[in-house]
């Protein structure tokens, strides 16, 4: 039992605690404060009544006024939906000569393609198309399959060796793997490569072993690279002639590749995206950097004509 | 002048111009935790209460008509002289609009203000607390207020101490009704600062002002009355961090309202014929006590509860008139001048030109005419370069190199401009963008009143050096010719 005493300085009581000689005032609490807190406490009591509050076995205390996050947050997104589905309509609808001419569409078009890029395609390609080994860079002016709008909509759509049935399809064969040549003739090939691409500066192709390998190329390459390794773009066959590499930019990544062929797989994106998506998509990889003009207005496709069945915002 | 000509004859001749006036907040009596006492304040008159008046009416002017002054600034701009627009993220004031980025202004005038109040608290001590001070000018006008209802200091103790009656609750009700109508209309006049004024004084009254609007007009009606009708000095006391800071702005130079005690002391009453000899000047009559608002007595000292309102020396010097001695005997004076008085000078010395008072004047003078500067030689035109960061650099197919950007066109005039964008600093750099002229400079159009986001990217030859390289972008007005540049990097990842 402690002892309660009154502190002849102040008048105030103790609590009869003591340490070392020092003793603690009982001071009750400030008026206005404990009003204070009992309006804190009528305030909870209505809250519960009003809001969601209480746990009860697997529900919860629902509150007379119907206040739910969830039914909140779906009645934002269907909000923000119908906000933007004019502008994806508008959007799919447009020629690149719309686009060109219309702020607001650029606008609009870069703002929703960089979010559905940042959701769909930044895992393998990198912030801003920054590219990675086996995926291309796409803020760079090489293309493999195209660079203009039409051609990168067209890419999104069908995919790469997806399973489209239309999907763009290229194959280079294994030429190590399959034993379609030999060592030497694929590090004769690869010095040839070397020696007609801007890299020859830099790694100095073996003159001998190129002049042996531009027969192996003349034989096995060029049908679908090109003469002079131009690439083709109808092939997916890339240029050879540049210095930007898919699989790595060493001599020894560039071997590799003539021995394992490999080529990458990228999803067709037609049934996920509606046709104002997939265009705004285009047009943000397109105005990456290296985006090539349109030859002929995109032609109309049969995903142009679908209704908006789904933003890809979602 | 003969005393008894203007004095009231009094019912008890040995005190003739006493009153019964206790300080609740001396100094003897403070505790550190205490129920505050209502003090009633009676009213002064003289030349430091007239300067209160005039203050008074100077500032509410300020405050309640300023929003309303009108400055042309064209079509479709807001044309209200002082404006802080959120919205549109805007400060207007007369010819001058800011941006969000040069609220660095801002800070100047809160430098200059707090300059402004050290080198007045040098001179004069709390001048600021006593005639400027917005808690001192609605306490002052609610006292005035519960003047003209419930009468001067007598009238207001009898009401006070009077039990519950109809007149009593009616003058009160009076009372508080007549505060919250000046508090509603102080926390009304406040958000005007915010939006068109005539439109929402329209719409707070129709009830199609945002419901924001209502909230600041409630909180400040809230907080005008609580701190000016019923907390009034405490706000000094325990509230305000100023009295402390005061205690190292005030030397023992600073004028401050001083009551003499070389002169005063001893104190004592005084009858009338009575000789002055071998007494002081004071006769504890507690007038200064009884126009006090704090509540103190000001022949404890100096105090942090006093606001050097000086209105205990509009009271004193009535006494001191009527009694026939020198005005003064509180004043605006100095702790050194109080010690040499003492040591037996005969001479008030005022030293206002003093190193510290020097120094706080050419500190303002300095941080003003760097504000003035700044204002006059401010850019219409600006820009600011945003380095995409991802990729860091493209090596392009022909091996040259290209680093991305977003420029930020800033043009604070009331027209679109056509700019025309280069790049330099950088050996072989040339832009790429939507639209080029002749000499490969970036033509846009920085939209009015706003900020206009432009990408270009820049192109170099591969032999840029590895790292990071300086450049800059510079715009100018195809008009104009006004200009603006802003630094920049180049990344480049050097070979393979």
């Amino acid at each position: 039992m402690t002892k309660r005493e009154r502190d002849h300085v102040s008048g105030t009581e103790t609590t009869g605690h003591e340490w070392d000689g020092l003793r603690e005032l009982d001071t009750p609490l400030p008026r206005w404060w404990l009003h204070v807190f009992y309006a804190t406490i009528a305030i909870a009591i209505v809250y519960w009544i009003l809001m969601p509050a209480w746990p009860i076995g697997n529900g919860y205390t629902k509150g007379v006024l119907g206040w739910s996050d969830r039914a909140n947050v779906a009645r934002d997104l269907q909000a923000l939906e119908a906000g933007r589905a004019a502008m994806f309509q508008r959007f799919a609808t447009a020629t690149a000569a719309d686009i060109a001419n219309d702020p607001a569409l650029q606008e609009f078009a870069r703002a929703a393609g960089e979010s559905v890029f940042g959701d769909n395609c930044r895992t393998c390609h990198g912030a801003g198309g920054a590219g990675a080994p086996g995926y291309p860079v796409l803020a760079d002016d090489v293309w493999i399959w195209g660079g203009s709008i039409a051609d990168i909509e067209h890419t999104l759509r069908v995919g790469i060796r997806s399973d489209h049935p239309q999907a763009r399809m290229s194959a280079m064969p294994a030429f190590g793997r399959d034993r379609l040549l030999t060592s030497q003739e694929i590090g004769d090939v690869t010095e040839f490569v070397i020696s007609i691409s801007s890299a020859n500066a830099r790694l100095n192709a073996d003159a001998n072993a190129a002049s042996r390998g531009a027969t192996v190329y003349a034989q096995q390459c060029a049908l679908c690279h090109g003469g002079a390794g131009a690439g083709d773009r109808t092939l997916g066959a890339p240029s050879l002639r540049d210095d930007v590499w898919l699989y790595g930019a060493s001599r020894d990544e560039i071997r590799r590749q003539v021995e394992l062929g490999r080529g990458g797989v990228m999803p067709a994106w037609e049934q996920r995206f509606d046709a104002g998506t997939l265009r705004a998509l285009a047009y943000y990889v397109h105005d990456l950097g290296g985006g090539e003009p349109d030859a002929t207005p995109p032609q109309a496709s049969p995903a142009e004509a679908a209704p908006v069945q789904q933003s890809a915002l979602r | 002048m003969d005393p008894s000509a203007l004095a009231p004859a009094p019912d008890n001749a040995e005190d003739a111009h006493a009153i019964d006036a206790e300080a609740v907040n001396a100094k003897a009596r403070r505790q550190l935790y205490a129920k505050r006492q209502a003090i009633h304040p009676k009213l002064a008159h003289g030349p430091f209460r007239t300067l209160k008046w005039e203050a008074m009416i100077v500032l509410l002017a300020i405050y309640y008509i300023t929003p309303w002054l009108r400055w042309d600034r064209g079509v479709g701009r807001p044309d209200q002289a002082v404006l802080v627009d959120f919205e549109g993220r805007r400060f207007y004031f007369f010819f001058i609009e800011l941006w969000p980025q040069e609220v660095y202004y801002i800070t100047g005038l809160l430098v200059l203000a707090a300059l402004g109040i050290f080198l007045s608290s040098a001179l004069f001590g709390r001048v600021w607390c006593g005639y400027a001070c917005p808690q001192t000018v609605w306490t002052d006008l609610y006292i005035h207020v519960e003047r003209l209802i419930e009468g001067d200091r007598n009238a207001r103790l009898r009401l006070a101490n009077a039990p519950f009656s109809r007149r009593k609750i009616g003058k009160k009700v009076a009372k508080h009704a007549a505060w919250l109508i000046i508090a509603a209309a102080t926390g009304g006049a406040w958000v005007f600062y915010f939006a068109d004024a005539p439109s929402l004084l329209h719409d707070l009254f129709t009830g199609a002002a945002a419901p924001s609007a209502y909230l600041f007009v409630g909180v400040l009606t809230f907080t005008t009355y609580v701190l000016a009708g019923t907390m009034r000095e405490q706000v000094c006391t325990y509230m305000c961090p100023w009295p402390r800071i005061q205690a190292a702005m005030i030397d023992k130079d600073a004028l401050s309202v001083t009551y003499r005690r070389d002169r005063g002391e001893p104190r004592g009453s005084h009858k009338r014929g009575q000789s002055w000899e071998l007494r002081g000047d004071c006769i504890d009559c507690r007038q200064c006590i009884a126009v006090c608002p704090q509540g103190i007595d000001i022949r404890d000292g100096d105090q942090l509860e006093c606001i050097n309102c000086a209105l205990c020396i509009d009271a004193c010097d009535d006494v001191m008139a009527k009694v026939d001695r020198p005005k003064g005997l509180i004043a605006y004076d100095s702790y050194a001048n109080i010690a040499r008085r003492l040591e037996g000078e005969k001479h008030t010395r005022y030293r206002l030109i003093r190193p510290r008072t020097v120094l706080y004047g050419v500190l303002m003078a300095i941080v003003a005419a760097i504000m003035i500067y700044g204002l006059a030689t401010r850019h219409s035109l600006d820009i600011n370069v945003i380095r995409d960061r991802s990729p860091p650099f493209v090596r392009l197919a022909d091996g040259s190199l290209r680093n991305d950007y977003a420029l930020k066109l800033m043009n604070k005039s009331d027209r679109p401009r056509r700019v025309a964008i280069s790049v330099e600093g950088l050996d072989g750099a040339h832009l790429q963008a939507a639209r080029l002229d002749a000499q490969g400079r970036a033509i846009a159009t920085a939209e009015a009143d706003s900020v206009t986001t432009v990408r270009v990217h820049v192109v170099a030859p591969n032999r840029v050096p590895e790292g990071s390289n300086r450049l800059r972008f510079s715009i100018s007005d195809l008009e104009t010719g006004e200009t603006a540049e802003s630094a920049s990097a180049f990344l480049a990842g050097g070979s393979l």
